[in-house]
């Protein structure tokens, strides 16, 4: 397996995602307890952990789906808690959100689907705008002759590459990827892979990439965040993380396979 | 701070789960249906998805309220003339026949078909979109999916369902006739003269006023239903099929509410 190395650089005096002491439980089931997290700008940072261990939760928290019970999350110097309405639209304008599902709407075609939050969040573009932005986009990630098929007819692949298209469309400055490479066979992960680095090194965003895939946080991530049991036990280079002598990161590494 | 937590083990009921939950989901409707009514009249105004609803529920309810109208009109005339025959007042058919549709069967028959045809597809719609995070993503993406799926859904049901009604008690005169006009020599147009002779403008207003409550109501049941369907493919199936049982429910309360109120105007 290619090992992408990250090139690019890292603004560590500018951090564009703050959590400090966040907690959010569900009725009586307590997901996440004091995590506090950092992310510079230009970096790729990848939470891992078991199913059910509130990752997506955390970057639901990010982009303000979800409120957090107690902490703070400060996102681009917005508290993200505090804002509602146009101030949390305009946020989340600056944020790109790759869900597990892709998320596709089902009744638009591949171009209706890019040109929708494009032309819902930008007024008075004309019609060639639009196509030349919708062009760009499945462009980047390499589906330009996708445009008029439905989402039905895409493979899996191919669905969270133009989930990934549609929040590219809106030049991110965060992108927050929502286990981006699972139900997906080693080659095409692999090609998913390889979009995240192109998409950080295209549009020089940063992002939060939720994974429980050892291969995708090794190569696309410049540092690991291990969640266990709603805290980040560990947060470092995936080196530093995969040699820890912790009993319960070990256990995890132990369980996945790493080509 | 802690906001939101509840801890299940400690929660006590006021009544029991069950009234509890129905009075839970009582507010949550009521907080649904004044969230439509502060977002329909705020700006951006999605104009072009409400012609395109109205387009899907109109258009494509068109056939079947046709059908159905139609028979309703030849079956209540069939029932309908031995009745008449024994009292010697056949000549009565067409009026009677047009107070029937025009005050009740027009407007309570397309509103139970677009229930079944119309509601559940909404609900299913929207519950499909929620358990695959469509709705999230609309969310990230800065769009309203209130305004955007709701209003414009709810406003488009609102508008449809009465055009609707009128073409379908329309069409039930037409049917009553061809059963009319079977039996007896009669012209279409003196049969629809009579029909409407005991037709004043109280019953034409409550059928139309009855059929946007019953719009509304179809509308905001199915949204509420697929807004807030969870559990994944089950959950759809529950939202369209709690979305048809609700507003046939609901539309027989109206009915007779509606029925009531007219009956004290036309005495008064």
């Amino acid at each position: 397996m290619e090992n992408l190395q990250r090139t690019h650089t890292i603004d560590k005096d500018e951090t564009v995602i703050s959590i400090k002491g966040l907690y959010k439980s569900f009725d009586e089931l307590d997901v996440l307890k004091n995590v506090n997290l950092d992310v510079f700008k230009g970096e790729n940072v990848a939470v891992l952990g078991k199913s059910g261990s509130g990752k997506s939760v955390l970057i639901k928290i990010i982009v303000g789906l979800l409120r957090p019970d107690k902490g703070e999350v400060i996102v681009l110097g917005k508290e993200v808690d505090k804002l509602a309405g146009k101030e949390l639209d305009d946020l989340r304008l600056r944020i790109g959100f790759s869900f597990q599902s892709s998320a596709l709407y089902d009744s638009m075609s591949v171009y209706q689907n890019l040109a929708f939050p494009l032309t819902m969040n930008v007024k008075h573009l004309t019609k060639k705008q639009v196509d030349v932005a919708v062009a760009e986009a499945l462009e980047a990630v390499g589906l330009a002759n996708k445009s008029n098929e439905m989402p039905a007819d895409l493979s899996g692949g191919q669905r969270k590459r133009i989930g990934i298209a549609r929040t590219l469309i809106l030049k991110p400055e965060i992108m927050l990827y929502d286990e981006p490479t699972s139900g997906l066979d080693p080659t095409t992960s692999a090609e998913i892979n390889a979009l995240i680095n192109e998409v950080q090194e295209r549009y020089n965003t940063s992002s939060v990439i939720i994974t429980h895939d050892l291969t995708c946080a090794k190569n696309t991530c410049n540092r690991v965040a291990m969640l266990i049991e709603g805290a980040f036990l560990k947060v470092g280079t995936f080196e530093e993380v995969f040699n820890t002598e912790d009993e319960q990161i070990n256990n995890f590494f132990s369980y996945n396979f790493i080509q | 701070m802690f906001q939101n937590r509840i801890n299940v083990n400690s929660r006590k009921y006021l009544f029991s789960k069950g009234v509890d939950h129905y009075f839970e989901g009582v507010y949550k409707g009521y907080q649904f249906t004044l969230r439509f009514f502060k977002e329909a009249f705020k700006p951006p105004f999605h104009f072009r998805e409400v012609i395109n609803q109205c387009f899907e529920i109109g258009l494509k309810s068109l056939l079947l309220i046709t059908l159905t109208g139609f028979i309703v009109g030849i079956v209540f005339t069939k029932q309908s003339r031995p009745s008449l025959e024994n009292f010697g007042a056949t000549s009565w058919l067409p009026s009677l026949i047009g107070i029937a549709i025009v005050r009740a069967l027009g407007a309570l028959v397309t509103a139970l078909i677009c229930a079944g045809k119309v509601g559940s597809s909404i609900g299913a719609e929207l519950g499909s979109m929620k358990v695959t995070e469509q709705i999230e993503a609309m969310e990230v993406s800065a769009i309203n999916p209130f305004k955007y799926l709701v209003v414009t859904r709810v406003i488009a049901t609102t508008i449809t369902i009465p055009v609707l009604a009128l073409f379908c008690s329309f069409v039930a005169l037409l049917g009553s006739y061809t059963n009319v006009h079977a039996e007896e020599a009669s012209s279409l147009l003196m049969f629809y003269k009579n029909a409407f002779s005991n037709i004043s403008f109280l019953d034409v207003f409550s059928s139309v006023f009855k059929s946007i409550v019953y719009g509304f109501t179809i509308g905001i049941v199915g949204c509420y239903k697929g807004f807030n369907a969870t559990q994944g493919t089950r959950g759809v199936g529950r939202a369209a099929n709690e979305a048809v049982v609700l507003s046939m429910f609901l539309i027989f309360f109206e009915e007779v509410i509606i029925v009531q109120v007219s009956n004290w105007i036309r005495h008064f």
